[in-house]
């Protein structure tokens, strides 16, 4: 029975619960809704909980676990000597898994009968060929012992979905029944969907938050494997940064050092172009813009904070590189060889970034009570006078709170300079030189066909940790200074 | 109203400071103030009375263009602060408000220190040459402002962190400290206890000397105790405008008799 099926039967079995519970619950209290302990739909409410939430909760329990078991036997069944030297176990199983998956559709497409399918003595070469009939992808020819695991997948997958799909309709169908009968005047219907709303919540939330210790996890059980191949004082202290793709390892060096230096700098210079403009255009609409200036120029901004990243890369790749090469390249000050520079994603980064720190301070400046204001203004002071002195000291915590949240997009952006900055590592303190950052290498690390055990892609794990790390710290400095701020001004 | 006889009052000698005539305030549609024609004096206390969302706050406002701060609100009519129009072209506000200095109805500290607090007038307008006499301001007008002695230790501690009665009081030093000629006070001992109202209210008294104050508050003793001239009005019309004596032991208007005596408000 097809997934979907199986849950609209849940979902009606709830439903139909829902009614049934609510009807019990009114005919309980002799048709008057004033005798119930809670309102009538908190009666049907209990029942459809009751209902779905075991039954869902079953089925997803073993959506999770029964791959995971068939997976182990059938592993079982494979005799060693179908493992074939410089293969895995788990190359095998794969193979298994694409022969059932194209045994299922060919007899869903008519292809093949069920019964040649499921018989243990068919023909390799001509279960191979109506599989290629099918359009299935086989790769290999089909050996003997796969034909037999993948068939006994297929009934050992096909058997446990039946039951599952029998077991959660019982289940539901009990928890319906149970929950019906439950259900009288003094039941307290509204404490437990009461309680029933909490645990959803606190469901999301555990999910958002195990998702992150899980990425978490992913990356520092696999920079732990990159420090088992490739010495960690060589990755945090080395200047050089050469892996190489040929062979495995031995002659890559990793140093993260140029680029670390490649995302501070250009971070830094975009941060340079985009908190003064940001925070002045900030200023100038929240303090001195009329409303009509600021009902246009606000959503221009904002739809500048919508551009794709990859569009602010084409501008830096076509306009703003070779704009800079015309002033600084050979032809003027020659400093600058290509138009691929520091300079070029620092620039177009920032432009970025003025949206998001002008648009974030903006709605802080605009926070600050008008009585601050009006008790400067009371005092004689000017315009400008009350905003340095008095509106952007109230709204410091949140300038510092955008800017190192703009800080962190900078980081963490990839698209400007892949684009912009060019792809070499290197330390230099001249801003017109090719550079690049963290994320440009993961990219590229990963892009590359390297085996994925290999020290090269590995890499890739020990760099998003130093990113992810990076940021966290940012994140928590952030934090930090608006605390500080906040228990000195309130 | 025993008390009246005690405040001994001085009248009629004094010039007119500010001088209001036919002043409407409009906020959008609503016609907030209507036709009020008040003669501010030299040296005195005037008090604002009426009841609640008469218009006294937005007429105060009116004294110091603090309402230009506000979108929605217009303003008409004459205001002559020493003969002259405040609302003329040429006159900048901001030079008019350090003349007319302004306590709000809802304590309003900057997230500063008390000290800076304080100082942000004389600092903008220049007032002191060195530190000892920025020192000397801060102290005299936490002084004036009756806090002098609860915050002498921690003038460094953020503004905001004091009591709600305090904060009042702060914000009375702090629009002191820029010596105004005219100081407009909204409810300024709303949140204050007995003993610092009666600080505030000495303040006043000594102000007077040199200063003219205008007072709003809902407190029959205070208006009688504090000032000379009081203004009663109703539903953002000046219903009447006299002598405090006057005013509060005959007055002309039947809405004045029943505002003092509790029957309307
Ligand atoms: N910013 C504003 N926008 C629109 N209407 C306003 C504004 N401020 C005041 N008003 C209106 O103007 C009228 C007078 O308000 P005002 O604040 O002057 O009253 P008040 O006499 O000071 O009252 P209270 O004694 O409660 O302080 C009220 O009807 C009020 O609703
Ligand atoms: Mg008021």
């Amino acid at each position: 029975m097809p997934l979907l099926w199986l849950i609209l039967i849940v979902v009606a079995i709830a439903a139909v619960g829902y009614v049934l519970g609510r009807a019990r619950a009114l005919q309980s209290a002799g048709g008057d809704s004033r005798g119930l302990h809670s309102l009538p739909t908190f009666y049907g409410a209990n029942v459809a909980l009751k209902t779905a939430v075991p039954a869902f909760g079953l089925l997803i329990v073993w959506l999770l676990v029964q791959p995971i078991f068939v997976n182990s036997q059938i592993s079982g069944m494979i005799p060693d000597t179908e493992v074939e030297e410089g293969s895995s176990r788990s190359l095998v199983m794969a193979e298994v898994r694409r022969t059932a998956y194209g045994l299922e559709n060919a007899v869903a497409q008519g292809n093949i009968t069920e019964d040649a399918a499921s018989n243990a003595n068919a023909d390799i070469a001509e279960v191979t060929q109506s599989l290629k009939d099918a359009g299935q992808i086989v790769t290999s020819e089909i050996t003997q012992p796969i034909l037999l695991a993948a068939q006994s997948y297929r009934v050992m997958n096909s058997g446990g979905y039946s039951v599952m799909s029998i077991a959660v309709i019982l289940i539901a169908l009990a928890g319906a029944v149970f929950s019906w009968r439950q259900t009288q005047s003094e039941y307290r219907a509204r404490n437990v969907v009461e309680q029933g709303v909490r645990v959803l919540l606190l469901a999301a939330a555990s999910i958002a938050i195990l998702t992150t210790v899980g990425i978490v996890l992913s990356l520092v059980f696999n920079t732990w494997e990159f420090f088992k191949l490739y010495p960690a004082s060589d990755f945090f202290f080395g200047t050089t940064w050469s892996p190489s793709f040929s062979g495995r390892g031995g002659s890559s060096s990793l140093g993260v050092l140029p680029l670390l230096w490649g995302t501070l700098y250009i971070s830094i210079v975009a941060l340079l172009v985009a908190v003064p403009i940001g925070l002045f255009a900030a200023i100038y609409l929240s303090e001195y813009a009329s409303p009509r200036v600021r009902s246009f120029a606000k959503p221009m901004l904002e739809v500048l904070a919508g551009i794709p990243t990859i569009v602010y890369g084409l501008f830096a790749l076509l306009t703003v590189g070779p704009l800079l090469l015309e002033v600084f390249g050979d032809d003027g000050l020659g400093w600058m060889k290509a138009g691929t520079a520091v300079m070029t994603a620092g620039l177009v980064m920032g432009v970025m970034l003025i949206p998001f720190v002008s648009s974030l301070s903006d709605d802080i400046i605009n926070a600050v009570p008008q009585a601050m204001r009006d008790g400067s203004y009371g005092l004689g002071a000017n315009q400008s006078e009350t905003i340095r002195q008095v509106v952007l000291p109230a709204a410091l915590p949140g300038i510092v709170g955008a800017v190192l949240l703009a800080a962190s997009r900078a980081i963490g952006e990839t698209m400007i300079v892949v684009m912009g900055a060019g792809a070499a590592a290197r330390l230099s303190l001249n801003p017109f030189e090719a550079m690049t950052t963290v994320t440009a290498k993961i990219v590229s690390q990963l892009t590359g066909d390297a085996d994925f055990a290999s020290p090269e892609a590995l890499v890739a794990f020990a760099l998003g940790m130093t990113l992810f790390i990076l940021t966290l710290g940012l994140n928590v400095f952030a934090l930090y200074i608006v605390r500080k701020y906040r228990e000195q001004y309130e | 109203m025993n008390d009246m006889s005690r405040v001994e009052r001085q009248v009629d000698t004094n010039k007119i400071k500010l001088e209001c005539r036919d002043c409407q305030v409009y906020y959008g549609e609503t016609h907030a103030i209507k036709d009020v024609n008040v003669d501010i004096e030299d040296k005195t206390v005037t008090a604002f009375i009426g009841p609640s969302g008469c218009g006294k706050s937005t007429f105060l406002r009116c004294l110091n263009r603090m309402n230009d701060t506000i979108d929605v609100a217009r303003v008409k009519g004459s205001f002559k602060l020493d003969g002259e129009d405040i609302y003329d072209k040429r006159v900048d506000p901001v030079q008019l408000r350090a003349k007319v200095g302004m306590v709000f109805q809802k304590p309003n500290p900057f997230p500063k220190s008390i000290y800076d607090n304080v100082a942000y007038g004389p600092r903008i307008h220049g007032l002191a040459r060195n530190k000892a006499e920025l020192d000397e301001i801060v102290e005299k007008s936490l002084r004036r402002g009756a806090i002098w002695n609860e915050v002498k230790d921690r003038l460094d501690a953020p503004g905001t962190g004091l009591s709600g009665g305090q904060q009042q009081r702060l914000c009375i030093a702090r629009a002191v400290a820029t010596e105004p000629e005219v100081l407009l006070m909204d409810e300024p001992c709303s949140a204050l206890d007995p003993i610092a109202t009666a600080q505030v209210e000495e303040l006043i008294d000594e102000l007077r000397s040199r200063y003219s104050v205008v007072i709003v508050t809902h407190s029959m003793q205070q208006a009688a105790r504090v000032s000379q001239k009081t203004a009663f009005f109703h539903l953002g019309n000046l219903v009447e405008f006299g002598e405090t004596g006057q005013i509060f032991t005959n007055p002309e208007d039947p809405r004045t008799e029943s505002y003092i005596t509790g029957r309307i408000g």
